[in-house]
C-alpha cells in the first residue's frame, strides 16, 4: 500500500542523491510513464549489477514495458554541447533478451568459425568478430534495414545483424554456393542487398568513401535514412577517409563515421600508429563522440542520437571503444603483441555477454534456467548451420565468367589459353 | 620451382671437394663466394636486406609491421641490428609509405619499402607512376629517386582470393622510369634484391609468396649481385621456347618435364626481369627453337605476355614455325574458391606446347 510506494519513493531519492548526473524523475510504481521518447524518459533506472527489491518490483511487468538502463561510461563529446546526449537508454526485457540472444549467438558463430578453420575447412583469410559483438547489436537496435551499413573485412557478425543468416555466413566462410555472396566472396566479402548491407570489404578504408556515396543517394533521394561508414583503428589513418569526410561535411551528408577502435591495427598498437590515437576527435571540424563499444546499450543510444544528429546536421564521426579477443586473423595469435592478462582482464571486466547476463540476473528478466535455454538454442543454431553448410555445394565452375560485366551481350571472354574461350551470357 | 627441383637431391656438401680447383670455384660461381648456406626464399630476402644495410648506411627498410619481422618474416632481426631509426614500421597508408621513400630517395637515401600484398599496391600508384618513375625525367636530371627499391609479395598462394594473391607486374612494366623485377628462386631472390636496391633507379621488386617457405636452395651466404636486365635460360631445349617468371618458372619446368617424355625437348627461360627486359636471350632461343610460349599468373589481356609475344613476333617473324601462345590467368578477377580454373597450371601449358608443335 501507501507505506510501500514512500519506502520506495524514499529509496528512490537516496538513489537519485548516490549518482552524480540525476534528474529528477518519477519512479513507475508512483505513476511515472515510460516512454521511447529520449527527451521524457521517466522509469525505475537500472544498472547492470545494481539491483533493489524496488527495481525488481518495478519490472515484473509486461515484457515489452520500457525501462531504463544507465550508461556507466560517460561519452566524450567532441565539438557538441555537453548535455546533447544522457547516460540513460529506455530499453525493455522482451530487448534485453534479444540483445543476449544476438550476442550470445554471434559469438558462438564466431568461435565456430574457428574451429571450422583450424580444421581447414575454412580456408584463406578469416577475420574474427569476438568481443566487438556489442557494436553490431547495439547499432541494430537503433537502425532500420533502410539504413545503410558499409564495413570493413570483420563482417561475419556486421552480416548476421542485418538479417543474414548464420548458415549464409558459414556457407560463404566454406566458400559454398548457399553463401551471402554464393560462395564467390567468402570471409571478406559479404553482402546483403536486400538489407543495405554494403559489406564485407578487403582493401583497408576503401569502403569508407563508398559510405559517403551511400549517404549522397540517401539524401538526394530524400530518404529518412543514413549510412553507417565502419573502418578500424588502423584504417584511420588512410588518406581516402579524409577527402570523403570533406566531402560529406561539404554537402551535409547523414553519413556517420564509425570508428570500431579496438586497439591494434593487426599488431601495431593505436599509439604506435596514430599520432592522435582519440578517433573521434580525428574528424576536426566534424563533431565527434567516443562510446564505449562493450556495452550494447551505450552503443544503441549512441547511434539513436548520431541517426538523429546526422539526418539534421551532416556527418558525425564515431569511436566504438571495443576489443578483439582474437588475433587480426586466424594466421595471428594475437599474443605477440599484447600480454594474455590484458586480453583476459578484458573478458573478465568489460566482456559484452557477461554485462548483459549480469542484467538480465540483477533484474531477474529471466531465470538462469530460461537463459541456458537461450545459449543451448543458439548452440544448436550453429550447428545446425554448420552440418546444412558443410553438406552443400561448390558454386559451378561457370560461376567464374559471371558478374564480371554488367551486359556482356555475348562477349567472348579469354581463357587460360588461346583455345579457351568463354561465351559470356547475353 | 627451381627450388623444389634442388629439395630432391642429396644436399651437396657447400661445392667443394678435395679434388676440386680454384678454377672450377671460379666457375661454379662466378663472382659469387663459394660458400652457401641452405635456405628458404624469405631467409634470402631477409640476408639481402641485411647485406644492404650493412654495407650502406643510407638504407633505411619500412613499411606496414615490418619492425617485430614483417607477415612473412622477410625483416626479422633487422630491427634489433640496425636500430629503430633505420628500420621502422609506417602506419597503414600505401600512399604515404611511397610518397614518403620517394621523398627519402629524393634525399640520396636508399629507401627499401614494403607494401604488404602487391593488391594493396594500388593508392601508392600515383606516387608510384607520377612521382617516382618521372623524377629524374622532369626535373631535367637534377632530382632522382634512384635509391628507391619497394619490395611487395604477390602471385597466388591457394587461398588468397580476390585480394591476396594479385600479379600485378603488367601495370609497371607500362611506366618508363621504374624497373621491374620478379626471381624465381632463393638465389636469384637475394641476388636480384641486391641488384635491385643498388640500381640507381627505382625499382618494383615482387616476390612470389607462395615460394617464402616453400623454395628451398643453397644461396651463397656472400655479397653477391646478379645481374638486372638478363634472363637466365634455365633449361636448355631445341622444339619450343618457354617464357615465364616468378613461381610460374616452376611450372613451366614440370610442363617440359612433363612433354619430355614424350621426346619433346623445351627451352625454359625466366625472365627475371621484366622493364628492361632481355629481349635478346628470348629472340636468340626463339630462332633456335622457332616456337614461343608465355605463361603468367596475371590475367591474359595486357599481360606481359603481350609485349613479349608482339615484340618476339617482329623480331622472330621469319624464324616461328607456329603463331606465339600465351597460358595465362583468365580474364576475371581473381577468385576464391575457383582458383585452380584461374590459374595457368601445367596441364594447360602441357596442352598449349603440343598444339604449338602441331601446328
Amino acid at each position: 500500500g501507501i507505506g510501500i510506494r514512500i519506502r520506495i519513493l524514499a529509496m528512490a531519492m537516496a538513489m537519485s542523491l548516490v549518482r552524480s548526473r540525476a534528474p529528477a524523475w518519477v519512479p513507475w510504481a508512483l505513476g511515472g510513464r515510460p516512454g521511447a521518447c529520449l527527451a521524457q524518459q521517466q522509469g525505475a533506472v537500472a544498472s547492470s549489477g545494481f539491483a533493489t527489491r524496488a527495481d525488481k518490483k518495478a519490472n515484473a511487468g509486461h515484457e515489452d514495458d520500457a525501462f531504463e538502463v544507465e550508461i556507466p561510461i560517460p561519452f566524450s563529446l567532441h565539438r557538441l554541447p555537453e548535455d546533447c546526449i544522457s547516460q540513460r537508454v529506455s530499453t525493455s526485457k522482451a530487448e534485453v533478451l534479444s540483445f543476449f540472444r544476438d550476442l550470445y549467438r554471434m559469438r558462438r558463430m564466431e568461435i565456430a568459425a574457428d574451429v571450422l578453420y583450424k580444421g581447414k575447412f575454412i580456408r584463406g583469410f578469416c577475420h574474427l568478430y569476438d568481443g566487438q559483438e556489442a557494436v553490431c547489436v547495439g547499432m541494430e537496435a537503433s537502425l532500420t534495414r533502410s539504413d545503410a551499413i558499409v564495413t570493413t573485412y570483420r563482417d561475419h557478425c556486421t552480416y548476421l545483424g542485418r538479417g543474414g543468416t548464420i548458415y549464409e555466413v558459414m556457407a560463404e566462410l566454406l566458400g559454398r554456393s548457399g553463401g551471402a555472396s554464393q560462395g564467390m566472396g567468402g570471409s571478406m566479402h559479404m553482402y546483403r542487398r536486400s538489407d543495405e548491407f554494403y559489406g564485407g570489404n578487403g582493401i583497408v578504408g576503401a569502403q569508407v568513401p563508398i559510405g559517403v556515396g551511400i549517404a549522397f543517394q540517401q539524401k538526394y533521394s530524400g530518404k529518412p535514412n543514413c549510412t553507417l561508414a565502419l573502418y578500424g583503428d588502423g584504417a584511420a589513418n588512410q588518406g581516402q577517409i579524409f577527402e570523403a569526410l570533406n566531402i560529406a561535411a561539404l554537402w551535409d551528408l547523414p553519413a556517420v563515421y564509425v570508428c570500431e577502435n579496438n586497439h591494434y591495427g593487426m599488431g601495431t598498437a593505436e599509439w604506435r600508429g596514430s599520432k592522435q590515437p582519440a578517433f573521434y576527435k580525428r574528424g576536426d571540424y566534424v563533431p565527434g563522440i567516443k562510446v564505449d563499444g562493450m556495452d550494447v546499450f551505450a552503443v544503441k543510444k549512441a547511434v539513436a542520437f548520431a541517426k538523429s544528429y546526422v539526418l539534421e546536421h551532416g556527418p558525425l564521426v564515431m569511436e566504438m571503444d571495443t576489443y578483439r579477443y582474437h588475433g587480426h586473423s586466424m594466421s595471428d595469435p594475437g599474443s605477440t603483441y599484447r600480454t594474455r592478462d590484458e586480453v583476459s582482464g578484458i573478458r573478465q571486466e568489460r566482456d559484452p555477454i557477461e554485462r548483459v547476463r549480469k542484467l538480465i540476473a540483477a533484474m531477474e528478466l529471466a531465470t538462469a534456467a530460461e537463459v541456458k535455454a537461450i545459449e543451448k538454442e543458439c548452440r544448436k543454431e550453429v550447428e545446425d548451420a554448420i552440418a546444412k553448410a558443410k553438406a552443400s555445394p561448390e558454386p559451378d565452375a561457370a560461376n567464374l565468367t559471371k558478374n564480371i560485366y554488367a551486359m556482356p551481350l555475348g562477349m567472348k571472354l579469354r581463357g587460360v589459353d588461346r583455345e579457351a574461350n568463354f561465351q559470356l551470357p547475353n | 620451382a627451381l627450388g623444389l627441383a634442388a629439395a630432391t637431391q642429396k644436399a651437396a656438401p657447400a661445392g667443394l671437394t678435395p679434388t676440386t680447383t680454384i678454377a672450377q670455384v671460379r666457375e661454379n660461381h662466378t663472382g659469387e663466394q663459394a660458400r652457401t648456406r641452405r635456405v628458404n626464399f624469405f631467409t634470402a630476402i631477409n640476408d639481402a636486406l641485411n647485406i644492404a644495410l650493412d654495407s650502406d648506411p643510407k638504407a633505411i627498410t619500412f613499411g606496414e609491421d615490418v619492425s617485430f619481422g614483417g607477415v612473412f618474416r622477410c625483416t626479422s632481426g633487422l630491427l634489433e641490428k640496425y636500430g629503430s631509426d633505420r628500420v621502422f614500421n609506417t602506419p597503414l597508408c600505401e600512399q604515404g609509405i611511397a610518397g614518403f621513400a620517394i621523398g627519402a630517395a629524393a634525399m640520396g637515401y636508399t629507401p627499401i619499402a614494403e607494401i604488404q600484398f602487391a593488391d594493396y599496391i594500388f593508392p601508392a600508384f600515383d606516387q608510384i607512376v607520377n612521382e617516382a618513375a618521372k623524377y629524374r625525367y622532369r626535373s631535367g636530371g637534377m632530382f632522382n629517386c634512384g635509391g628507391l627499391t619497394i619490395r611487395t609479395p604477390c602471385g597466388a598462394v591457394g587461398h588468397g582470393g580476390h585480394y591476396h594473391s594479385q600479379s600485378p607486374e603488367a601495370f609497371f612494366t607500362h611506366v618508363p622510369g621504374l624497373k621491374v623485377v620478379i626471381p624465381s628462386s632463393p638465389k636469384d631472390a637475394k641476388g636480384l634484391l641486391l641488384s635491385s636496391i643498388r640500381d640507381n633507379n627505382p625499382v618494383i621488386f615482387f616476390e612470389p609468396k607462395i615460394m617464402y617457405r616453400t623454395a628451398v636452395e643453397e644461396v651463397p651466404t656472400g655479397d653477391y649481385m646478379t645481374p638486372l636486365g638478363k634472363a637466365k635460360t634455365v633449361r636448355e631445349g631445341t622444339d619450343i621456347t618457354l617464357v615465364g617468371w616468378g613461381n610460374q618458372v616452376g611450372t613451366l619446368q614440370q610442363a617440359a618435364n612433363e612433354v619430355e617424355e614424350e621426346g619433346i625437348s623445351c627451352e625454359v627461360i625466366d625472365l627475371r626481369t621484366l622493364l628492361p627486359w632481355d629481349v635478346d636471350t628470348v629472340a636468340e632461343s626463339v630462332a633456335k627453337t622457332g616456337r614461343l610460349l608465355v605463361s603468367h599468373e596475371a590475367p591474359l589481356t595486357s599481360g606481359f605476355g603481350a609485349e613479349i609475344v608482339s615484340t618476339i613476333s617482329k623480331e622472330c617473324f621469319l624464324n616461328l614455325e607456329a603463331p606465339p601462345s600465351r597460358v595465362c590467368g583468365m580474364d576475371t578477377p581473381f577468385p576464391l574458391v575457383l582458383e585452380p580454373f584461374y590459374l595457368p597450371r601445367q596441364f594447360r601449358v602441357v596442352h598449349e606446347i603440343k598444339q604449338s608443335l602441331n601446328f
